[in-house]
């Protein structure tokens, strides 16, 4: 690796990545009113976000079991309306428990 | 909805963003480049995934035409999502604090300004992205810096942060609404299936994320539209009239909901 290189890499990295965020908020200023489009737009980060969680998360760790015990502590704290922080550090401690737990085991 | 406020937001996305970029550096580190490489990236780039594949294809000796594509590919949703934010944020916005906003547009800013039941406001958004963006580049400068320090059983751990904030965001949403429920069902449904499926968990996390959320939210979109107000607009019975289009997303409904 040149230094020309990172630095031509790290430039077209910035400018496809800058151009794909951009585009919405600045080409896209007027309201939509198509009712079909509108409800897309409402109901697409539900499922953005749906489709990176699972099943992703369950192996977001080093092993399935704490990955299952932190993804179930997140679905009860968020199904009872914990805060993002809250559920985002419970989360990380369950993880933490059940690997100390595993470990301590094996 | 001050800056205050959006500082205050941030800090969860900020948290879960340290061990990600933290992460990041150690990979471009391990890969042979210098430490300031990475973290320029990160000050340039702000975005995950984008990051990580970009700069294994550097390191490889990739041709720009493969740098392109691939960054192309992996971060096409983030226009889907800034169109989607357009409509939230409305007028009112110049073209020059849009232009800067547009660089905080992550998967994490977006999800957390979408929710926001006030009007987002410049404020607001300025500080919840600025305080990402500080766990972003400051996670990429530590692990630039320190290499691989941190046990691995907390590296391990905050794994699964940023996508526990997510479980946050769309659990609560799918307890209240049902056609939200049903469309968190049938995308875990098609991402398992691609993930899961031999040859179709080939295909790269951008276009999954593509395909399955226009797939899936276009059926929902258009069994159950929303009026401007919110409220539903009268479900399936004029479903019929509605769409040229709709043959190819019927096959795919039943596909997913198998």
């Amino acid at each position: 690796m040149t230094l020309k290189s990172m630095l031509i890499g790290c430039l077209v990295m910035f400018a496809v990545t800058y151009v794909t965020k951009a585009a919405g908020l600045l080409l896209v200023r007027k309201k939509i009113t198509n009712k079909y489009i509108q409800s897309f737009l409402y109901y697409i980060p539900y499922s953005v976000l749906a489709v990176m969680v699972f099943p992703g998360i369950l192996f977001s760790t080093a092993s399935l079991w704490s990955g299952i015990a932190g993804t179930a502590v997140a679905l009860i704290l968020s199904y009872f309306k914990r805060g993002l922080l809250v559920v985002s550090v419970a989360s990380i401690a369950a993880v933490f428990i059940v690997e100390q737990l595993i470990n301590f085991i094996a | 909805m001050k800056f205050t406020n959006g500082l205050k937001d941030g800090l969860p996305i900020a948290l879960g963003y340290i061990s990600v970029a933290f992460a990041y550096a150690i990979s471009a580190i391990n890969a042979g480049f210098p430490f300031w490489f990475p973290i320029l990236v990160s000050v340039t780039n702000f975005t995950g995934t984008g990051q990580f594949a970009g700069t294994n294809l550097i390191a490889a000796g990739a041709g720009i035409l493969e740098l392109i594509t691939t960054m192309l590919v992996i971060n096409i949703r983030y226009t889907l999502m800034s169109v989607s934010l357009s409509q939230k944020m409305g007028g009112g916005f110049p073209l020059w604090q849009r232009a800067l906003l547009s660089f905080g547009v992550t998967d994490e800013n977006y999800a957390v300004a979408i929710r926001s039941p006030k009007k987002l406001t410049f404020g607001y958004l300025t500080g919840l992205m600025c305080c990402s963006f500080c766990g972003w580049v400051g996670g990429t400068a530590l692990g630039a810096a320190l290499g691989d320090v941190l046990p691995r059983s907390l590296m391990s751990a905050l794994g699964i942060a940023l996508f526990a904030m997510f479980v946050a965001i769309i659990i609560p949403a799918a307890r209240d609404d049902k056609k939200v429920l049903l469309l968190v069902a049938m995308s875990t449904a098609a991402s398992c299936l691609f993930y899961f499926t031999p040859v179709l968990n080939r295909l790269s996390d951008g276009w999954v994320i593509i395909i399955c959320s226009v797939v899936c939210t276009a059926i929902v979109a258009f069994l159950f539209p929303k009026k401007e107000n919110g409220t539903d607009a009268g479900g399936g019975q004029n479903a019929g009239d509605a769409g040229g289009n709709a043959p190819p997303e019927g096959d795919s409904a039943e596909e997913v909901q198998k």
